[in-house]
């Protein structure tokens, strides 16, 4: 009999902590330099800030201590990380826009607030959820609030188009993405839904050309998805965030089921609407045309439309080169929205393609670190939703830095953390306090003893087994 | 499901990892196309965007640039920007640069070899590149003299110290201010320029080194004096032929003296006597004596046809082409074709002030680091030996008697040798002459060349002449010059 030796539980937080004073000595430095490389002098609400992020950070850690001691140790630093060095970016370009563009002289401001808010649902997550399989249970209604959330910006009174997009909602002078907060929804649907359809989706239906196709009524959910992010991009004219959703879809449909043919079923439908899109809408064949001839000048010198703002962008990091100008010598502002969709071309500039690999480095191990979690978790459920979760910041990343940089057309996404924007922020804190739970289900060592709370195991296994004979007897013939 | 996570994760990866490539080929590779790019505003800006080193006048900056919250970085400043002007020229964002300002660019933006260790020291210290200063040799009090003896006329005055080429003063009126021309709102600047640019008195000539150059009219009898002395023939004493009228061979054409007077009661004078009162027939004459061949190679010796900086581009005096005779008398008199800079006829009298060396004018005295320290100082060199010292003897001798019993007695200054020659040069019929006066001065400590140019007879009008309307201003700036 095979005796497992199980590796002794190493909760991992001191390595949190020193991690995290790394990362938070990194930030604050950051914005002392920003500040002295453009007024002479540390910044004035330096000790402010810099005690009021560290507060914050310090005080999650504390939270994980007591909520989730087993808690992967590197997510939390390395979010810290991405956060106070946009924080810094935004600040840096706030000190500029302050004499040229007044309208944008308090972004670095909100987006302290917001990280506060951010890091503040972060903690609620921690303190509310306790198990994530409880998430499970809500599978249906996350869909529908998802859903809703998503075509909320179409309602007239409170949605509002901005920058050619209509994705935002109005309430007062308070605006809010709810696209961001769909991501997870959604996020939890797909988890919720695959675990309990695996099986159906993966095993029946025809083959054709050695593809193992799903049965058609087991295409509904996904055609669903596939007409809603179609939805999205005709309706909302937001390409990033229909991309973002059917990525995610066919990334978790693929998890879930190890049927290559999904994959290929869904590029095949994407390029289908893409291919719709460019020939039925101007404003994306206008993306393409930037993608493909930016350096024309009849395509840079096209208003509105124009690939003035991606060459801008380009020249900022042509401009910062390999080491970068350094905090606050470059000129970032020259980029339009150089704060939000363009802060990577910020960063490349001012940290050089040096600091660019850095960063991307860090979202790199955040998303190793969420796939190792999807790994060590042992439910269907939390594994697909935190390769998942994981995977929705890889599509970010990638859309937006291959965006910027002319890899894929630009699709108006941003960069996790970084870039200004309070909706995207505390989504993403969720995500990552979400990551945060599983991964302390997944490293929490298995009892010692008999006395454990069967409870919620027991009620995971009962919900996986009804939805699973629910699901054969909707098959049933 | 592990496996498949596996995959995602390897795809995410392999995502990440084109985003590096993607990146290297902005930044790395393409990266100096992209800085080329003419749309690139960064590199526009860029090149504005440094402290800007000093323009420095006696210990005082007179340009300077300051940090600014703007696209640009810093501004242009300067003080008395009108007086220093033809020295310090403009720096525009719009427009370039000239001046020093243009001549001396890498060291003000702090890019020069001179500069080398300075720049080491900002790159461990990781401080913004500072600019160099530039130390310039004019005197504030000599060029304010001179910016108040010329008041509202047009004109020039040079003064340069004969013994190291340093010019002391450099006006040039009617005058503009660079600060005007140095703002950010390139709409705004861009209107001030086209105004200026459509000013018929065309404020931003450099009037005493460039511009439109001028006809140098009796001043010019000291390079026919000159180009005598030298050919052996004469001495300051050789008696003259003088008549009262001249009639220039091959024409209908009979020259005169100023006011139609005689220049002798005799018909012939010696040089001396004809320098003194400038008499036209007597230097007409001995012009066509001499030749054109002469004349002109003595001009050249003074420095006319060569290119000079001082560092600022120095306009060459010219002399007609292919001459008759009759122009030949005309050009050894100051008219026809003669075109000269009020800083060449100060080089002609600094010669005869200096034993016949000319020593290179220049403006500028050291060059500085961006603490200000010294880098390189500029060494008085000559520039050219123009006459023997016999000839600059004598010449200086003929122009002592201009001050003392001739047309250039308002220039006297008790105590001091001064010598100089006056000039009223005519243009056309009806308009008021250009007048000049070109002296030096020696208290047997400085030596100082002038040249004073004042146009259109100045506030005089048609009465103006170079005695009356130039020579009082020539010696204010010499007293203010000899008072140190």
């Amino acid at each position: 009999m095979a005796t497992l030796a199980p590796s002794p539980a190493r909760p991992g937080r001191g390595r949190e902590l020193a991690l995290l004073l790394l990362a938070l000595a990194i930030s604050t430095y950051a914005y002392a330099q920003v500040g002295l490389a453009m007024e002479g002098r540390l910044p004035a609400d330096f000790v402010r800030y810099s005690v009021g992020f560290a507060g914050l950070a310090l005080v999650l850690h504390i939270l994980l201590r007591v909520r989730a001691p087993y808690a992967d140790p590197v997510i939390l630093p390395t979010v810290v990380l991405l956060n106070g060095t946009g924080l810094a970016m935004i600040y840096r370009l706030q000190l500029r826009y302050q004499v040229s563009l007044p309208m944008f002289g308090s972004i670095a401001s909100r987006q302290l607030l917001w990280t506060g808010v951010g890091i503040g649902a972060a903690a609620l997550v921690i303190v509310l959820l306790r198990d994530h399989r409880t998430l499970r249970r809500f599978t249906f209604t996350a869909m529908l609030i998802g859903l809703a959330a998503l075509v909320l910006p179409l309602a007239p009174g409170i949605g509002k188009a901005e920058g050619g997009s209509r994705i935002w909602i109005r309430l007062g002078s308070f605006s809010f993405q709810p696209a961001e907060l769909s991501k997870i929804l959604l996020a939890v649907f797909f988890a919720g839904y695959l675990v309990t359809r695996r099986d159906t989706l993966s095993l029946a239906g025809p083959k054709i050309l050695r593809l193992q196709l799903p049965r058609l009524r087991d295409l509904g959910p996904i055609l669903l998805a596939w007409l809603t992010s179609l939805g999205v991009l005709i309706f909302e004219k937001d390409l990033g965030t229909s991309l973002l959703f059917f990525g995610l879809f066919v990334a978790m449909l693929y998890v879930a089921t190890d049927r290559p043919s999904w994959i290929a079923l869904g590029l095949i439908l994407f390029a289908v609407g893409v291919t719709a899109a460019h020939t039925a809408f101007s404003h994306v064949r206008s993306r393409f045309d930037i993608w493909l001839h930016p350096f024309s000048s009849e395509v840079y010198n096209r208003d509105p439309g124009g690939s003035g703002q991606l060459v801008k962008g380009l020249f900022g990091m042509a401009n910062g080169g390999l080491f970068g100008t350094g905090w606050g010598r470059g000129r970032p502002d020259l980029t339009e929205l150089a704060f939000s969709d363009f802060i990577v071309t910020s960063l490349g500039e001012e940290l050089g393609l040096t600091g660019l690999f850095a960063i991307l480095l860090c979202f790199a191990i955040l998303i190793q670190r969420g796939m190792r979690t999807a790994v060590g978790v042992s439910d269907g459920f939390g594994k697909l939703l935190a390769s998942g979760l994981a995977f929705s910041f890889a599509l970010q990343v990638f859309t937006v830095v291959g965006g910027v940089t002319r890899l894929i057309p630009l699709t108006g996404l941003t960069v996790p953390f970084m870039a200004a924007g309070g909706s995207a922020l505390v989504a993403n804190w969720m995500i990552a306090a979400l990551l945060l739970r599983i991964s302390d289900g997944a490293r929490r060592p298995a009892p010692a003893t008999n006395e454990i709370d069967l409870a919620p195991i027991l009620a995971a296994e009962a919900a996986d087994a009804a939805d699973a004979a629910k699901a054969s007897a909707g098959d049933a013939p | 499901m592990n496996v498949q996570i596996r995959r995602v994760t390897a795809l995410a990866l392999v995502m990440i990892l084109a985003l590096f490539a993607s990146a290297t080929y902005t930044q790395f590779v393409k990266a100096s196309a992209l800085r080329q790019d003419p749309r690139n505003a960064r590199t526009y800006y860029q090149s504005f965007n440094r402290d800007r080193g000093p323009i420095i006048v006696a210990g005082k900056a007179v340009a300077s640039s300051k940090r600014v919250k703007d696209d640009f970085g810093y501004q242009r400043r300067y003080s008395k920007g009108p007086l220093y002007a033809p020295a310090t020229g403009f720096f525009s964002v719009v427009f370039g640069m000239t001046g020093i300002e243009a001549a001396y660019d890498e060291v003000l933006q702090g890019t020069a070899d001179s500069l080398f260790l300075s720049r080491i020291q900002d790159l461990v210290t990781g401080r913004q590149r500072h600019g160099g200063g530039v130390e310039l040799t004019l005197d504030p009090d000599v060029q304010t003299t001179a910016w108040d003896a010329l008041g509202d006329q047009r004109g020039a005055v040079i003064v340069l110290n004969a013994t190291t080429g340093e010019i002391l003063a450099m006006v040039s009126k009617p005058s503009f201010d660079p600060a005007d021309l140095a703002g950010h709102d390139t709409a705004e600047v861009n209107k001030i320029y086209q105004k200026l640019l459509k000013n018929k008195h065309n404020p931003l000539w450099n009037r005493a080194i460039s511009g439109n150059l001028y006809s140098p009219g009796s001043t010019f009898k000291l390079i026919t004096a000159a180009a005598a002395l030298e050919s052996g023939d004469y001495t300051s004493e050789s008696v003259l032929p003088a008549p009262v009228t001249l009639r220039l061979p091959g024409t209908e054409v009979d020259l005169g003296n100023m006011g139609d007077s005689q220049c002798s009661s005799v018909g012939e004078m010696t040089m001396i006597q004809a320098l003194a009162i400038s008499c036209n027939t007597a230097f007409a004459n001995l012009g066509m004596e001499l030749g054109e061949d002469a004349l002109r190679e003595q001009a050249a010796k003074f420095g006319f046809s060569q290119a000079l900086s001082i560092p600022t581009y120095v306009t060459p005096s010219t002399l007609g082409e292919d001459m008759d005779e009759p122009q030949v008398a005309m050009s050894a008199i100051g008219q026809f074709d003669d075109r000269v800079t009020p800083l060449q006829m100060a080089m002609v009298a600094a010669a005869a002030v200096n034993e016949g060396v000319i020593m290179a004018p220049h403006l500028v005295r050291t060059l500085r680091n961006s603490d200000l320290s010294v880098v390189k100082t500029i060494d008085p060199v000559p520039f050219a030996t123009a006459i023997s010292p016999s000839t600059a003897r004598q010449l200086r001798a003929m122009m002592v008697q201009v001050v003392t019993s001739g047309s250039g007695s308002r220039a006297a200054i008790p105590g001091v040798e001064v010598g100089g020659k006056t000039g009223t040069a005519e243009k056309t019929k009806g308009q008021p002459p250009d007048n000049w006066f070109v002296s030096f001065a020696d208290d047997g400590d400085t030596r100082l060349a002038v040249a004073v140019v004042v146009e259109d007879g100045g506030k005089a009008g048609m009465s103006g002449t170079g005695g009356a309307v130039a020579a009082p201003i020539a010696r204010a700036v010499m007293e203010a010059a000899m008072a140190k």
